[in-house]
């Protein structure tokens, strides 16, 4: 495969009720991921959005934000998916040898409409849609399907959300830094068991930017591009019901094919660093696993031993991973976009050292029915 | 009609409250009708079986997802079966919830079928619902061609 390099990125602040417009964001992160790249929108020969018309409350949702992306002035289209499958197709756009870089802009106001009302309807308006199944009690099923199945306990999944929260507290762009207990999140308030809002990431409005370019174009115009090393995506079945919720077979596939390309056979002790798709707190384990960064049902265990903290031999979401800032659909670009900022060594108080190899995780669907997964490296 | 802007907390900005109203009429398929059809007129649940790999499939669906070949071969179900996993819904979401919470929902594996069916949970103690119990389910007096002809599934007494 010929290199790609990512040269530039930007996120805003997450928070919910962002006085900004979607449009404002979008203008916010790809003006500044421009500025990072040492580019202008002259530079860029084609974008890909990443915006969904229900979350953005507008039909054609991407045709609204093409002065704000600079892209009424070049071939743009929308993913409309996790940030993750926007640069997959940014990188495809390039691989395909008709354009030099590519602006991928990802934007969510998710507090402008009320989650659980746009994530019921993910569901089949047929069949499940009526019995009110939403991102939260959805997840639910599953995590108390991964709980059974493994013996996973309620204890280790409560262990996530307090490393990432407290990871989050060195990230400035993080919406939910704080120091919590594992106490504190078995105790709070159950939503869906075994769900609590502890184990839940927030409702943030936010967006990121990256710019990718060919690897000629790449090193001619940014000092460090952070290469594309592997890349898999997979999807599982629509049905929950079809599906053995406990287990990872589409992200074990999706792994496995971004591992070929980059050469991975070890990911434990090959990856220095990985920002993954926690939306809820068991999800980091599962995901884990889907992984292979250990064996079903250990990701535990894993997380007891303190081996994904900060310190230990591969920290998971040194930036406090969803759980502490949910922009829909943006969030797997933030991960790119983190493990970018990790491999050029400027992620700050949350630098992983020595870094030279990283993972980024997305999903998209209820319950991780997609998975997209990208190495990067120096 | 007109709504009038607010302002986002202190922040100078404005917010315009309204809401998105969007008639729509889904189409139910052959497979799908036949098996809201079942439940309605007989009080019976149906799935579809694939000749290659002997799934049975509920909902039914024409084609085998794991073989990818059409289904024809309708089988018969039982109204009972087990608690795969469950949740308690304590939130509540307006306009989408089919009852008030708190309410439970699980997915059954039905005796016969291959999959789970995603259903409510009745006349269940909220508070003692464990993964693996037997439950059987309850139809509507009144159906009316629709998910909900099945009122939800309970636990079968010992």
């Amino acid at each position: 495969m010929e290199k790609v390099g990512i040269i530039g990125v930007a996120q805003t602040k997450y928070q919910r009720y962002n006085p900004a417009s979607h449009a404002e964001s979008a203008y916010e992160v790809t003006s500044k991921s421009l500025e990072d790249a040492g580019l202008t929108i002259d530079d860029i020969d084609n974008t890909i959005t990443v915006c969904n018309d229900f979350w953005d409350g507008r039909t054609i949702s991407s045709m609204t934000i093409t002065e704000a992306t600079g892209s009424h002035k070049s071939p743009t289209t929308n993913v409309e998916g996790d940030g993750t499958y926007g640069a997959l197709m940014g990188l495809m756009r390039l691989l395909s040898g008709l354009h030099e870089i590519t602006l991928v802009v990802a934007q969510s106001k998710i507090s402008e409409g009320i989650p659980s009302v746009i994530t019921n309807a993910i569901f089949d308006p047929i069949y499940e849609r009526m019995l009110g199944l939403d991102a939260i009690n959805s997840a639910a099923l599953q995590m108390r399907s991964y709980m059974s199945k493994y013996g996973v306990t309620e204890e280790q999944c409560a262990k996530v959300s307090v490393k990432n929260h407290k990871n989050a507290k060195a990230n400035p762009y993080a919406h939910l830094a704080m120091d919590i207990t594992v106490e504190d999140v078995l105790k709070s308030r159950v939503l869906a068991d075994p769900i609590k809002l502890l184990d839940t990431s927030p409702i943030s409005d936010g967006a990121c930017a990256i710019i990718m370019a060919r690897e000629r174009t790449a090193k001619r115009k940014h000092g460090k591009p952070i290469w594309i090393k592997g890349v898999g995506h997979c999807a599982d079945a629509y049905h929950l019901g079809d599906r053995d919720l406990a287990e990872v077979d589409a992200l074990a596939s999706a792994a496995k094919r971004a591992y070929k390309m980059a050469g991975i056979r070890s990911p434990l002790k090959q990856v220095h660093v990985a920002e993954v798709y926690d939306a809820f707190s068991y999800m980091e384990l599962m995901w884990m696993e889907g992984l292979g960064l250990c064996g079903r049902g250990k990701a535990g265990a894993m997380v007891d031993s303190g081996l994904t903290e900060m310190g230990g031999a591969l920290p998971i979401n040194p930036s406090g991973g969803v759980l502490s800032a949910h922009a829909v659909q943006v969030a797997g670009l933030a991960r790119i976009a983190e493990t970018v900022l990790q491999l050029r060594g400027e992620a700050g108080d949350r630098q992983v050292d020595g870094a030279s190899t990283a993972l980024a995780h997305g999903i998209e669907g209820a319950c991780g029915q997609g998975h997209c997964v990208f190495i990067l490296g120096k | 009609m007109s709504v009038q802007s607010e302002e986002l907390g202190n922040t100078g900005t404005l917010i315009y409250p309204s809401r998105i109203k969007l008639p729509y009429t889904w189409h139910v398929g052959k497979v799908g009708s036949r098996f809201y059809q079942e439940i309605k007129d007989n009080g019976k649940i149906w799935g579809i079986k694939c000749s290659k790999c002997e799934w049975v499939f509920v909902p039914p669906r024409e084609t085998c997802p794991r073989c990818y070949c059409d289904m024809s071969e309708w089988v018969e179900l039982s109204d009972t079966g087990t608690l795969l996993t469950y949740t308690v819904t304590r939130y509540a979401v307006p306009g989408i919830q089919p009852l008030e919470p708190p309410f439970a929902l699980g997915i059954i594996k039905l005796d016969g079928a291959s999959t789970g069916l995603v259903h409510l949970l009745g006349e269940i103690d909220l508070n003692d619902i464990s993964v693996g119990l037997r439950v059987k389910a309850v139809f509507r007096e009144v159906r009316e061609g629709n998910y909900l002809d099945i009122k939800y599934f309970k636990p079968v007494r010992a």
